[in-house]
């Protein structure tokens, strides 16, 4: 389904580096520095030199902030240098409920495609972890909320489809505020079966699905595939949830408790095998292969 | 009779109401039976016309009626026998989904759906029809319960959406809906879903994958509530009407986009204004489905099932 949350969650998630620029009306301009060259850390409010944080995987050297990651960049940090390759690129959305709020649907497509450089919200292929072949898809928070639609899902099935065929290890790394794709209506809703449908049946296969929850997973991504791994870690306090947290708190009416929805939250309650911090992610991911003899 | 008012329906239920009037007189002239007979042709007219071109935002009134027929009504009316199965064996029990086994013509089944109540206090027992992860919880044991004693499953989908609280999620609402997603696809027993009033989302594909997926013709099936929609994308509640246009989800749209195989027609002037009639149609569907599903080889089933959803969705593939 489609997470009501996904503005705010946008806003909380939005990247880029976007979060560097800094408002006018807060930010006074320091004299002499070129903008671009300093973040401000939305969790600590610490500004940072851009270039250290970059040097970091994207994390803040003060408080550890996990900023966010696009899906190619998160890639060149977990698959081994060259070998990534990656499957169906040539899909692409269409329109089929000719959705048009405040602008048609094809056209934020098109928007969102110049904007991220992405084809759609998932980037799927296989490549190799410290020299073990693996599946690995990663969704892309900053296209459409990383929400999934036809596409998404149809990428996602035939990466485990074929990673069930050749016996490959799964790694998919969720950052997904949106859920199913409104724009796409029920067809994004029925993604969400399709996908573990895929699952199930590699699973029976034998295969290792390693699922790593970043932030945002929420909506129908987190109520579906990103929910069923073998194995599940999640990054320092990412925001991960079925309903957002402004519904619950329209509905319940009372505030939320402190820390409701992160990784901690979902590690206290038992949902989540590991928090694994973005530097280890990597070896995290080629230890687990390791002990399932994958 | 259609109880409380849609706006649609003035004209509708002012018929109604005199059409009453007239019946509960007891020493009726002539010319009254005249116009009684006059005033049932004109309503039968006006239901018609109101209900052959129901708008979207009219159709999620009409799925969400009061007196629209429930998983419960359903029980009572179309099937011959109901013992009701509670509980998770892991929480609690879960009144938002009734689970238990039941019996329709020949068939022994198992059924789940989710029940929303009718008065304000089953209502609020019920969260009105939205489940928590207990509810999901509960339906797996039963889906579990129904493979290993060769019970076809008959799912009655009915729920605004899976329940958003803090409890829902502590007790893992996301986790326990891919887990039903996963745990159906592969069930050794013929399933067969119908939504019989809202498909909302989550919570209804929670317990909406099958070997036969029907809709009720005036029931609808989203992605998100239209309210919820057009709170992100209108940025206000009130553009409601305008996301139900612009999701597509009414049964006409979902039969054109292969998400449903069959609709379900309601009575005249919609399933609450006869729940017999619609308890009738629905019996003689689910049995023909059973009879269908029955003889089929397991593995050919689950194929069958597996290709279903596995085709669904819209894209291109693009020459680089």
């Amino acid at each position: 389904m489609a997470n009501v949350e996904s503005s705010a969650v946008a806003s909380s998630a939005q990247p880029t580096m976007s979060e560097s620029t800094p408002s006018p009306s807060n930010t006074p301009k320091k004299r002499g520095v070129p903008e671009g060259l300093w973040l401000k850390c939305p969790a600590c409010g610490a500004s940072v030199y851009k270039k250290e944080v970059e040097q970091r995987l994207n994390v803040c050297p003060k408080c550890e902030h996990h900023f966010y990651v696009s899906a190619p960049d998160r890639i060149n940090q977990v698959i081994d240098e060259g070998t990534f390759e990656p499957m169906n690129e040539q899909l692409r959305s269409t329109d089929p409920l000719e959705f048009s709020d405040r602008k048609r649907y094809v056209e934020r497509l098109v928007g969102e495609q110049k904007r991220t450089g992405l084809t759609d919200a998932v980037v799927t292929g296989v490549g190799m972890v410290r020299a073990r072949r693996v599946s690995i898809a990663v969704t892309d928070s900053a296209f459409i909320m990383g929400s999934m639609g036809s596409v998404v899902g149809e990428r996602l099935t035939r990466l485990i489809e074929h990673s069930t065929k050749q016996n490959l290890p799964l790694i998919i790394i969720s950052a997904s505020g949106g859920g199913a794709r409104m724009h796409e209506g029920i067809l994004s809703l029925m993604q969400m079966a399709k996908v573990s449908a895929a699952l199930a049946r590699y699973d029976k296969a034998g295969g290792l699905f390693i699922s790593v929850l970043t932030n945002p997973t929420m909506g129908g991504v987190a109520a579906s595939f990103a929910s069923l791994g073998d194995l599940c870690f999640a990054e320092p306090k990412a925001l991960i949830g079925f309903a957002g947290p402004r519904t619950i708190k329209a509905t319940i009416g009372i505030e939320l408790p402190e820390g409701f929805q992160t990784s901690e939250f979902f590690l206290e309650h038992g949902f989540i095998d590991r928090i694994v911090e973005r530097k280890n992610l990597k070896t995290e991911i080629a230890r687990a292969i390791d002990y399932c003899g994958k | 009779m259609a109880g409380p008012g849609l706006d649609f329906e003035v004209e509708i239920a002012d018929l109604e109401s005199r059409i009453n009037t007239l019946q509960r007189q007891t020493d009726r002239t002539t010319p009254a039976d005249d116009e009684l007979r006059s005033l049932r042709l004109e309503l039968t007219q006006k239901l018609r016309d109101v209900y052959s071109s129901l708008d979207p935002w009219q159709t999620v009134q009409v799925a969400r009626h009061k007196n629209r027929p429930y998983t419960k009504d359903y029980l009572n009316l179309a099937f011959d026998d109901f013992v009701e199965l509670h509980g998770d064996k892991h929480y609690g029990d879960d009144r938002a989904i009734l689970t238990g086994f039941a019996k329709l013509d020949r068939f022994k089944v198992m059924v789940i759906g989710h029940q929303k109540g009718r008065t304000f206090k089953e209502r609020a027992a019920c969260h009105f029809g939205c489940a928590h992860p207990e509810g999901y919880r509960k339906a797996m044991a039963k889906m579990k319960m129904a493979e290993k004693y060769k019970l076809p499953l008959v799912c009655f989908i009915d729920t605004p959406g899976a329940y958003p609280g803090v409890g829902a999620e502590e007790r893992g609402q996301a986790q326990v809906i891919a887990e039903s997603l996963f745990l159906m696809s592969q069930l050794k027993t013929p399933i067969i879903c119908v939504v019989i009033g809202e498909g909302g989302s989550g919570g209804a594909i929670g317990i909406g994958v099958g070997d036969k997926v029907a809709i009720m013709q005036h029931a609808y099936y989203s992605v998100i509530s239209p309210e919820g929609c057009a709170g992100i994308l209108w940025k206000s509640h009130e553009h409601a009407p305008k996301a139900a246009a612009a999701l597509k989800f009414t049964s006409d749209n979902l039969k054109r986009l292969g998400v449903v195989d069959d609709v379900l027609d309601e009575p005249l002037g919609g399933a609450h204004r006869d729940h017999h009639q619609m308890a009738a149609r629905m019996k003689t569907y689910l049995s023909k489905c059973l009879a269908e599903l029955e003889h089929q080889p397991m593995d050919q089933l689950l194929d069958n099932r597996y290709d279903k959803f596995r085709r669904i969705g819209e894209f291109i593939e693009q020459a680089e």
